[in-house]
């Protein structure tokens, strides 16, 4: 049977996995030890957790267990990375590359590195939301000390050309974080064959809890360095102090596990669903475009645009299934989604887009009737709307002079 | 945010969906708002020359659930009113009945912004064609 409402959002957030939940309730209740008590049996179980846990995180990625850094989210991660790099290599250089179309943890950060004094390079992308190594080339100086490209973006899902950018900043010698809270467990990640000396990671996006994140620092060829951005009792190396939570690391890793074991078959399904939900709305709704690369992307995600037809006001008519959109109507917000612009998509029809995010949990069954209900819903408001009304009576849209407000 | 009933129910059954001849020289049109910022609201009023009073009012717009239920409850209350009563519709009257959250304010706005360029547009009409002693008007 059918359950509305049905979640297909799995870019935002996704369900923790009941499997990751199951390993994480004993360290609420018997296990509770923390995980630095050196001297007593609570103290060595949690601890022992702890490092499996970074196992199997490390499996994931083909880091060793060593390298992880425990942090509250991939903001935090994100954080950690640009600002230690940062502050412990400014003897070395100022410059640091990135895009236009990164997380806004990442974007904000720069921001207030610029304001300390770093310069920052934000390479623009090209119509499918991607850069290229050879930009990023271009773009450097003698200063550059870092560059930090995301792996998948949340909005549209292009993926990045890490491979390529990592081996050109190996060439160069300079350090390579990427934000890959969206690829990890999605596609396959490997920070030795990528050349990644940093990578950021969430657990809420990979079916593990929320408030724990981590951050890969290679520890050789070349060891990476960090300024602690918060002080204490020293925990993870000296580069992140506090207590470990314990519960949510051995969620995390738990959940890195399943994404070990399952990703491959998983990642088919996820695709067939995507594709089926894609074709099958757009080969019913004329004038629907795909943002973002067309197979270069997450497997489970669809960003859609549907002409004439506003995001927001969709989102009500599907209000049994929840999506985004990059439709901002707030007076606090009447510009769309920064990432769509980016990519040259014009703002009437970033005003229309519906990001759809398959993930583990949805079925054959919800995509059936996600598809059905899109294509009423965008039809009616079609019928609604006074910009499709003029399209029809042959009006180009362009040549009117809109009073805006 | 979750939305007032009242919203849902007026984007859910939206009332004077649809268009009038624009030509007609007892119509009334106004659009307002613009497609990059994600509204653009057409509102057209049917105006009796004989009584002054708007006999029926349509809308399309392209908006969120705001907008869209602003316009359909502005069109409900167009109807029956004379030309100087439309007028006196305030956007904080929109609010109120459909409860807006704060963010969606401009939605009103939006309305009665809407409400004022349908009549200016009849006004112009009716003025051009008196200047123009009942000449035919180009229709266009
Ligand atoms: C690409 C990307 N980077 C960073 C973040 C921030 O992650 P977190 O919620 O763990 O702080 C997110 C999630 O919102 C994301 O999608």
């Amino acid at each position: 049977m059918l359950k509305l409402p049905i979640y297909m959002d799995n870019n935002s957030t996704t369900r923790t996995d009941p499997r990751v939940v199951d390993a994480m309730i004993p360290f609420f209740t018997e296990k509770f030890g923390n995980a630095a008590s050196r001297n007593h049996p609570f103290g060595w179980e949690a601890d022992e957790a702890v490092g499996e846990a970074r196992k199997q995180i490390g499996n994931l990625i083909g880091s060793g267990p060593s390298e992880i850094i425990f942090t509250s989210g991939a903001t935090e991660a994100i954080n950690l990375a640009l600002k230690g790099v940062a502050q412990m290599y400014k003897k070395k250089g100022n410059h640091i590359i990135t895009q236009v179309t990164e997380h806004k943890a990442t974007l904000d950060t720069c921001k207030r590195l610029e304001k300390d004094g770093f310069q920052v390079t934000y390479l623009p992308v090209d119509k499918f939301g991607q850069v290229s190594a050879e930009q990023i080339r271009e773009a450097l100086t003698d200063k550059t000390i870092l560059v930090s490209i995301m792996a998948a973006n949340n909005e549209i899902g292009s993926l990045q050309p890490i491979k390529a950018i990592g081996k050109l900043c190996k060439e160069k010698g300079i350090l390579f974080h990427t934000d890959a809270v969206q690829a990890v467990g999605k596609i396959p990640i490997n920070v030795d064959e990528m050349g990644i000396d940093l990578l950021s990671m969430s657990g809420h996006k990979m079916y593990g809890p929320k408030g724990i994140g981590a951050l890969y620092v290679r520890k050789k060829d070349p060891r990476v360095r960090l300024d602690p951005q918060i002080d204490g009792g020293g925990h993870e190396r000296g580069m992140r102090s506090g207590t470990l939570p314990v519960p949510l690391i051995v969620g995390l890793g738990e959940a890195a596990d399943i994404c070990y074991r399952e990703m491959a078959e998983e990642s088919k399904k996820t695709y067939r669903l995507r594709e089926k939900l894609r074709k099958g709305i757009m080969s019913q709704l004329p004038e629907s475009y795909i943002n973002g690369h067309p197979d270069e992307r997450l497997p489970g995600n669809a960003n859609i645009s549907f002409a004439y037809v506003e995001g927001e006001g969709l989102m009500m008519g599907i209000k049994d299934v929840a999506v985004s959109s990059g439709s901002a109507c707030t007076s606090a917000s009447l510009e769309p989604s920064y990432v769509l612009r980016a990519l040259g998509v014009g703002d009437e029809l970033a005003h229309s887009s519906i990001r759809f995010g398959i993930g583990r949990f949805n079925t054959e069954e919800e995509v059936d009737y996600v598809i059905d209900l899109v294509v009423r819903e965008v039809n009616r408001l079609r019928e609604m709307s006074p910009l499709y009304e003029m399209a029809q009576e042959g009006i180009d849209l362009k040549s009117i002079e809109w009073s805006g407000h | 945010m979750p939305y007032s009933d009242k919203i849902l129910e007026h984007y859910n059954n939206p009332r004077n969906v649809g268009s009038f001849t624009q030509s007609d020289l007892n119509v009334g049109t106004g659009l307002v708002g613009a497609p990059e910022c994600g509204d653009v609201l057409k509102l057209q009023i049917l105006v009796n020359p004989a009584t002054g009073m708007i006999e029926d009012a349509k809308f399309k717009t392209f908006g969120c659930g705001s907008a869209i239920a602003s316009s359909s409850l502005a069109t409900e209350w167009l109807k029956g009113k004379s030309i100087e009563d439309a007028l006196a519709i305030r956007n904080t009257q929109i609010v109120e009945e459909l409860a807006l959250p704060p963010v969606k304010v401009h939605c009103s706005v939006l309305a009665e912004d809407a409400i004022k360029a349908a009549i200016k547009n009849f006004q112009d009409k009716q003025q051009n064609t008196n200047a123009e002693k009942r000449e035919p008007v180009a229709v266009g």
